[in-house]
């Protein structure tokens, strides 16, 4: 099997100051990848620049296209890595108002990148966003209801039917369980961990929250002002943390 | 099946003043299949770590940990995480599943991980949930609530789902009463007539008596403690 992602040396500078620094790993079908550190430490940063939001100033993003194989995102023209955001590619933010359409309905959130990726028939968008609904445990006669009428945890479910709808293969998520009770995590990490088993998606989730990426991702990145100083699986990393930035981490967990 | 030789540890507290912790070095230990061996060893002397050693839960600093044809000392994440799905099963003391996940489900994770279909993967899980005597009332609840040893039974059908070839146990029989641990003895035996490779950490004596073949003694991998 070949990687779906390949990240080669990728760095981005605020000026004198350093976001991330060389960074590299493979990332494969099927795989969950999280990404932890403290507020600061580079891991959004990277995360955008793997996503297209930030132009990094070094380095590469290789992506297996359906199309054409291996092709750097980095380099790419802006209309196809537009493209890519919308298809293959997914992206859950943090505060779901920046990934939704807060004055547009429910059921238009999730069918407007239906649309964007060239569906047509009424019925069907609204059929398939119906369907996505309830696969996020939304209910039906909400879908002409719009985002802001919705609690923060119904706003982040939503915002994960608009971005799985199209059937991306990659998602990038950034703190997808931030500021939620644990109540509401626990049904968000649930729904998570069954769509990328069902949808055999990869992804990369950007937390400061060690229990969720115990849960969900196989393997671990810790950063530290924008560098990387321990990869592995995630448990070895979490049970036998190496580099003293990870030991810090992990025993500075509060125990419940 | 199972072949560790040479293999050395030790714990580097960078935060409490870089205190090294040295805790093996030179151990070795040879698993065929349809044998189950016993790491024995007072308390402290690393019998859970050379078996998360194993798991590559723990990393290694020399040596080499054979599972099948993979190094799990020098493996990359991916092979392990391979590894762990089809041959390398781990029965730990504690259960960790997320939240709101069905029992029946947690159960059955194991085999749907390798392929097997839902219907199939949950009459097997139906089996042991029952073999296992917890109540089918329970079923369709998550695990996080029960009591400790109903935990510990969900852990130990998780662990037997899967017909894995090598098979690691943490304490299988500790906190169950004296039917399930029967139970439990005889899924041991029944994986161990079909070939799998077991290591096994029993306090409980009977138990090991019963199904263990031989005995590793880890604390001959103990190093100097005046060094």
């Amino acid at each position: 099997m070949s990687p779906l992602l390949q990240v080669d040396g990728l760095s981005k500078f605020y000026g004198q100051r350093i976001g991330c620094a060389e960074v590299s790993f493979d990332l494969y079908p099927g795989e969950v990848m999280g990404i932890v550190g403290e507020s600061g430490s580079g891991k959004s940063t990277l995360l955008n620049c793997m996503a297209g939001h930030l132009p990094p100033d070094a380095g590469r993003v290789m992506f297996d296209t359906r199309a054409d194989g291996m092709r750097d995102t980095v380099t790419m023209s802006e209309p196809e890595r537009r493209m890519l955001g919308r298809t293959d590619w997914a992206f859950v933010h943090q505060h779901a108002r920046d990934g939704l359409r807060m004055n547009v309905s429910a059921g238009g959130n999730v069918g407007e990148r239906l649309m964007a990726v060239g569906a047509r028939h009424y019925g069907d968008i609204r059929a398939q966003a119906i369907d996505w609904l309830g696969r996020v445990e939304i209910a039906e006669d909400r879908i002409d209801d719009r985002p802001r009428q919705f609690s923060g945890g119904m706003q982040q479910r939503l915002q994960i039917a608009r971005n799985l709808v199209t059937g991306p293969r990659l998602v990038f998520m950034d703190e997808p369980t931030g500021g939620l009770d644990v109540s509401v995590q626990a049904r968000l990490l649930d729904l998570l961990r069954g769509l990328v088993r069902e949808m055999g998606l990869s992804a990369i989730i950007v937390t400061h929250d060690l229990a969720v990426v115990r849960l969900l991702a196989d393997r671990l990145m810790v950063m530290k002002d924008g560098h990387v100083v321990e990869t592995g699986l995630t448990d070895q990393v979490l049970d036998d943390p190496q580099h003293a930035y990870s030991q810090l981490l992990v025993s500075s967990v509060l125990q419940v | 099946m199972i072949d560790v030789s040479g293999v050395a540890k030790s714990f580097v507290l960078h935060n409490q003043g870089s205190a090294m912790i040295p805790v093996m070095q030179g151990a070795a230990l040879a698993v065929a299949p349809g044998e189950c061996v016993a790491l024995v060893g007072a308390s402290g002397a690393g019998k859970s770590t050379l078996m998360r050693m194993i798991y590559g839960n723990y990393t290694a600093q020399a040596g080499r940990i054979m599972v099948g044809d993979v190094d799990v000392a020098t493996a990359p994440p991916r092979d392990v995480l391979a590894l762990r799905r089809e041959t390398l099963g781990y029965v730990s003391q504690f259960l960790r599943v997320v939240p709101r996940v069905p029992t029946l489900e947690v159960v059955a994770e194991p085999l749907r991980a390798v392929g097997v279909d839902v219907a199939r993967a949950e009459a097997r899980a139906r089996d042991l949930l029952s073999m296992l005597n917890i109540p089918e009332r329970l079923w369709s609840l998550s695990p996080t609530t029960f009591s400790g040893g109903e935990q510990q039974r969900v852990n130990i059908a998780r662990g037997f789902a899967h017909d894995y070839p090598a098979l690691l146990l943490d304490e299988p029989t500790a906190s169950l009463d004296a039917t399930n641990r029967a139970v439990v003895l005889d899924l041991i035996e029944q994986a161990k007539a079909r070939g799998a490779a077991i290591v096994g950490i029993f306090h409980d004596e009977a138990a090991r008596a019963q199904v263990c073949d031989r005995e590793v003694d880890v604390s001959h991998f103990t190093p100097e403690r005046a060094a």
